[in-house]
């Protein structure tokens, strides 16, 4: 195939990729790599390069009018970031010393941890007020009410640490299988520290951009992040996610989300089988 | 609380983002264009790791390329326009935190840029 051919399929797939994720909030990072590797043959370190530069490119665009909206915990994901960005140092510089293979199986657990998270019922118990580490730490803040004219909501965080430590392990991942872990980042505040769901995703999406930056420095200087590849992942992937955003008034997203769900199963069953059979 | 000055901080940092990644795609659109237009008739071999050539590796090594109107190098210059956007804000919200007096967090933050501008200049080679 021509370059020429090849670069359009790619920003094609790119742009579906990104219009699920931001519809479904799954992101598009997840699907960009099996994508690449199992449909395209590239090889597995040019597409989780090519799959980070473009989480950065969605987390950005997205937080921007999130920031906005009063939602998102600067303070909290600051100090969570010290978690995540340490991660994704030594998640980028483990995924030198891991042979693809191992790689492609655990980017199989994590694409199927991931499906299951997102189908499961999550229940929301926000704290109004936190425990007195996170006090210490100041990792409260309040947030707009439900409905217009409701007073804001005050709220606090719980066990700081167990969140802390999820965070770093949220970190590895994206930094080792260049993926934005948005799904972890969000179970770590919502069900480990206790936050408001609005104010766990959108503080989630805040920290991703910062989180991958962590680590696409490692990427570029290893050569991992080919140019020909990452130009139509990244303005496939955001013109997707933008488009994704605005069509999420009008959408049913339940079945969509089930759908998506589904698809990321079984491409993470598809990078196990292959990540074992060496076939990566 | 620290109502007012948290949103102007927030309103700054969206902007921010919302500069730095619209910057990021109009470099990476225009060295996409003189990229597919000089080598699009090529066959694609991304199947094998090679890894980068050095020019497009290094800060210094991108910038010389895309100043020679290189399209892999313009696009190599936005994508670090791109990385270097959540870093830019990560600096800017330790002004944020120092005008709001917030010590802790002016110190947090330091702490985060320094990991970021350890990855950023080769530190993982280590």
């Amino acid at each position: 195939m021509t370059i020429l051919g090849s670069s359009a399929l790619v920003a094609a797939g790119s742009l579906a990729a990104g219009f699920l994720g931001a519809l479904t909030g799954l992101g598009g990072g997840v699907v960009i790599v099996p994508l690449l590797t199992l449909g395209l043959h590239v090889d597995i370190r040019y597409a989780i390069g090519a799959s980070l530069v473009s989480v950065i490119a969605t987390s950005s665009g997205a937080a921007a009018a999130y920031v906005r909206e009063g939602y998102t915990n600067i303070r909290i994901g600051m100090f969570l970031e010290l978690a995540t960005t340490l991660g994704a140092i030594a998640g980028a510089v483990l995924a030198a010393r891991l042979p693809a293979g191992a790689i492609a199986v655990v980017f199989g657990a994590a694409l199927l941890l991931s499906a299951w998270m997102n189908l499961r019922p999550r229940p929301e118990h926000p704290a109004a007020s936190g425990d007195p580490l996170a006090r210490r730490l100041r990792l409260e803040g309040s947030c707009p009410g439900a409905g217009p004219g409701a007073p804001p909501r005050a709220y606090g965080a719980r066990r700081v640490p167990l969140g802390f430590a999820l965070m770093g392990l949220a970190g590895i991942l994206s930094g080792l299988l260049g993926i934005g872990s948005g799904a972890l980042k969000v179970l770590a505040m919502d069900q480990a520290m206790r936050l408001p769901f609005k104010v766990s995703t959108t503080t989630s999406n805040f920290m991703i951009g910062v989180t991958a930056a962590a680590s696409a420095g490692i990427y570029l200087d290893r050569g991992y992040i080919d140019p020909g590849l990452t130009m139509p992942v990244m303005l496939g992937v955001l013109a997707g996610s933008l488009l994704g955003a605005r069509a999420l008034i009008a959408a049913r997203v339940r079945v969509l989300r089930w759908v998506f769900s589904g698809v990321i199963a079984a491409l993470a069953v598809e990078m196990i089988l292959a990540g074992l059979r060496g076939g990566l | 609380m620290r109502g007012w000055s948290d949103r102007s901080l927030q309103a700054a940092v969206g902007g921010i983002l919302r500069f730095g990644v619209a910057a990021a795609a109009l470099i990476v659109a225009c060295g996409g264009a003189i990229y597919l237009a000089r080598h699009g008739a090529q066959t694609a071999a991304l199947g094998r790791f090679q890894g980068e050539p050095e020019e497009l590796r290094t800060a210094a090594g991108i910038l010389r390329s895309a100043l020679a109107l290189s399209g892999r190098g313009l696009i190599q210059l936005g994508l670090l326009v791109l990385i270097a956007t959540p870093v830019a804000r990560v600096a800017f919200s330790i002004l944020g935190f120092a005008l709001e007096r917030d010590r802790l967090y002016v110190a947090v933050t330091v702490l985060v840029l320094s990991f970021l501008l350890f990855s950023l200049l080769g530190g993982g080679r280590l």
